[in-house]
């Protein structure tokens, strides 16, 4: 490279405006790699919404017969799946509705707050984030064998290990929101002669709310989703996870295919939603800024002109 | 105070930092009462912490030093050779666990990098987007995930079955039931453990900190080399801890993707535990994996903070 050609391929080089505009290999490689990866995560999931329109005649659903949708409009005579289906959204939405309650207060104290402990609590949820989940089952399974025999192992148990799971993740989650917040705000609203707690309601808990709803729809993707865990405090108690292990060994009819493919949608629908509404709002926000400004600039205009007349 | 007396323009900046990092409401007229608020919005979830996390983990602790199986023969007994048991037992299989949670680790890390690192630098508007899809794949359930790997590397599947009758690979090529096999679906579930921390690590980067190397003629290499990779260093570990330890006690992936020959230690736990009520064994085995993880995340949060690992969940 020439001495005179360096700076600006460096300028071009190191933030192309748009993808794919650089000029070296890697401004090609890299988006390509990311797009090869993506693929490669979706592989399973296409493959798994492909056989659910399977048409196999027994219960192995491993190759290809024929196109149908009896799975789909056979799904509610497969009374065990939706049995199933519904114990573990029932769960996910208590486990989460409690985790996202006591766990956004948590988020609340750690992002606001210095107090004693603070650091020891930022360990305890750091350590809970990252224990393996065999280590949470077997030792929840342990206290809930013999000191906690009183909770008998079912729904009441997978619940209590689900929130306790997902208590962290919403904390950290709120943290990180309550971090970013501007406190001028809430000092606006004690200058405004409102009280804390009208403060809490009207300035903090709505600029929380992204924060909330993210905090509450990770929880509930954990718990529908776990496995480990629950396999270790459900007792005799069938959660969707489990039934599609117990079923594995004998081979998953389409009908699993089918559910899964109902979660998938239904949660691209979601976080289609909840990552494009902060795009919207922001839009928003910008054209009121823009508008707010515009009216000031005429405003002083106005006045510079008044001036000049006087 | 600079020699003038009169701030400067940084000492006024860092005070602007200072008053703004402190984050308590100003009125200090109530104080005294406002101490106990931290408590009172802490205390049922640190509650629960304790209650379901911490002491569940000390009292397996307790009951891995027990004899005999759940019910009244199992006692505390102060049986330390409980460990060495099961670590001469099962070493083979906790060495296998440690590598085959290593090799997928590493790939995830190999994969999960550059995949980050570009939507942190190029994704531009679309870096939530880009986030997204590469979550989105996980919505599905974990064990469904798996059974399809399971059900596409399969002998008669579309990978192997092709190969097969292409006749590029000998009949005796396996892919399902092989180590290789589970190494690739643990680095396939947890790839979002990897990329997330990472993806942190490097959004946080200036990009003037790059400009400011650029105009000092570093080319792109040295760049990132002497920029970019130690200031995103505490994401790779906090990547490694995340997807690595976990790993290791996993026992899903190799129940439908391995064979005989590749047990795991996260496997062996679940027998002893849920087959033969052999509960000291099992704790002891469960607190080993424990023991990892409590030295590795005091060392980390030593060196490195709670940040970087609170920061990639919250993203």
């Amino acid at each position: 490279m020439s001495s005179t050609t360096a700076p600006v391929a460096g300028a071009a080089g190191v933030e192309p405006p748009r993808r794919g505009h650089g000029r070296r290999w890697t401004s090609y490689f890299l988006p390509a790699f990311t797009g090869v990866v993506i693929l490669y995560l979706v592989v399973p999931v296409i493959s798994m919404i492909v056989f659910a329109f399977n048409n196999p005649p027994g219960r192995i659903n491993v190759r290809w017969v024929g196109f149908s949708t009896k799975a789909f409009t056979g799904i509610f005579a497969n009374e065990q799946l939706i049995a199933a289906i519904k114990l573990s959204l029932e769960i996910a939405i208590i486990a989460s509705a409690l985790a996202t309650m006591i766990g956004s207060l948590l988020g609340l104290a750690l992002g606001r707050y210095r107090f004693r402990g603070s650091g020891a609590v930022n360990y305890l949820v750091f350590l809970a984030i990252a224990s393996p989940e065999i280590v949470l089952g077997t030792s929840l399974l342990t206290m809930f064998a013999t000191v906690f025999k009183f909770i008998p192992t079912g729904p009441v148990t997978i619940v209590i290990s689900h929130v306790m799971f997902s208590i962290s993740f919403v904390a950290v989650t709120v943290r990180a929101r309550v971090l970013g917040l501007n406190p001028q705000l809430e000092e606006a609203g004690q200058d405004l002669f409102a009280s804390p707690i009208t403060t809490f309601f009207k300035v903090t808990l709505p600029l929380l709310l992204p924060a909330l709803t993210a905090g509450f729809l990770l929880s509930f993707v954990l718990s529908v989703d776990d496995f480990v865990i629950t396999y270790f405090v459900s007792g005799s108690t069938t959660t969707f996870p489990l039934l599609i292990n117990g079923s594995a060994k004998t081979g998953l009819t389409p009908d699993f295919n089918v559910i899964g493919t109902f979660l998938f949608t239904g949660g691209v629908l979601v976080a289609g939603i909840a990552s494009l509404l902060p795009i919207y709002t922001a839009k928003r926000d910008a054209r009121r800024l823009a508008q707010d400004k515009a009216l000031g600039e005429r405003a002083k205009a106005a006045g510079a002109a008044g001036a000049q007349a006087a | 105070m600079s020699e003038t007396g009169v701030p400067n323009i940084d000492q006024i900046i860092k005070a602007g930092f200072d008053y703004g990092n402190k984050g308590t409401p100003v009125r200090r007229k109530t104080n005294r009462r406002k101490a106990s608020v931290p408590y009172l919005l802490a205390g049922p979830a640190v509650s629960w912490l304790l209650i379901f996390f911490l002491l569940p983990t000390i009292y397996m602790f307790t009951v891995s030093l027990y004899t005999g199986t759940l019910g009244p023969t199992m006692q505390f007994a102060w049986k330390w050779n409980n460990y060495s048991t099961m670590l001469s037992i099962f070493g083979p299989q906790l060495i296998r666990s440690v590598e085959y949670a290593l090799a997928a680790t590493i790939i995830t890390l190999l994969v999960g990098y550059p995949v980050a690192y570009w939507i942190s630098f190029y994704g531009g508007k679309r870096k939530n987007v880009f986030l997204l899809l590469l979550l989105i794949p996980f919505f599905v359930s974990f064990v469904l995930r798996t059974y399809q790997w399971a059900f596409l590397l399969s002998d008669q599947g579309i990978v192997v079955g092709t190969l097969h009758r292409l006749g590029l690979v000998s009949d005796r090529f396996h892919i399902l039931g092989t180590g290789y096999a589970v190494i690739f679906g643990i680095a396939y579930n947890f790839l979002p453990f990897t990329v997330l921390p990472l993806y942190v690590a490097l959004e946080r980067i200036e990009p003037r900190l790059l400009e400011a190397g650029r105009d000092l003629y570093a080319d792109r290499s040295t760049t990132f080399l002497k920029v970019v990779w130690p200031l995103a260093l505490p994401g790779v570990f906090a990547a490694f801890l995340l997807t690595f330890v976990p790993a290791v006690g996993d026992f899903i992936n190799f129940e439908y993707l391995g064979g005989p020959s590749n047990t795991m230690i996260g496997h062996i736990i679940q027998n002893l535990y849920l087959a033969n009520f052999d509960y000291p064994h099992g704790a002891a085995l469960s607190f080993v994996l424990m023991a990892v993880l409590i030295v590795g995340a005091t060392l980390y949060a030593r060196a490195l903070g709670t940040e970087a690992v609170m920061e990639a969940t919250a993203a």
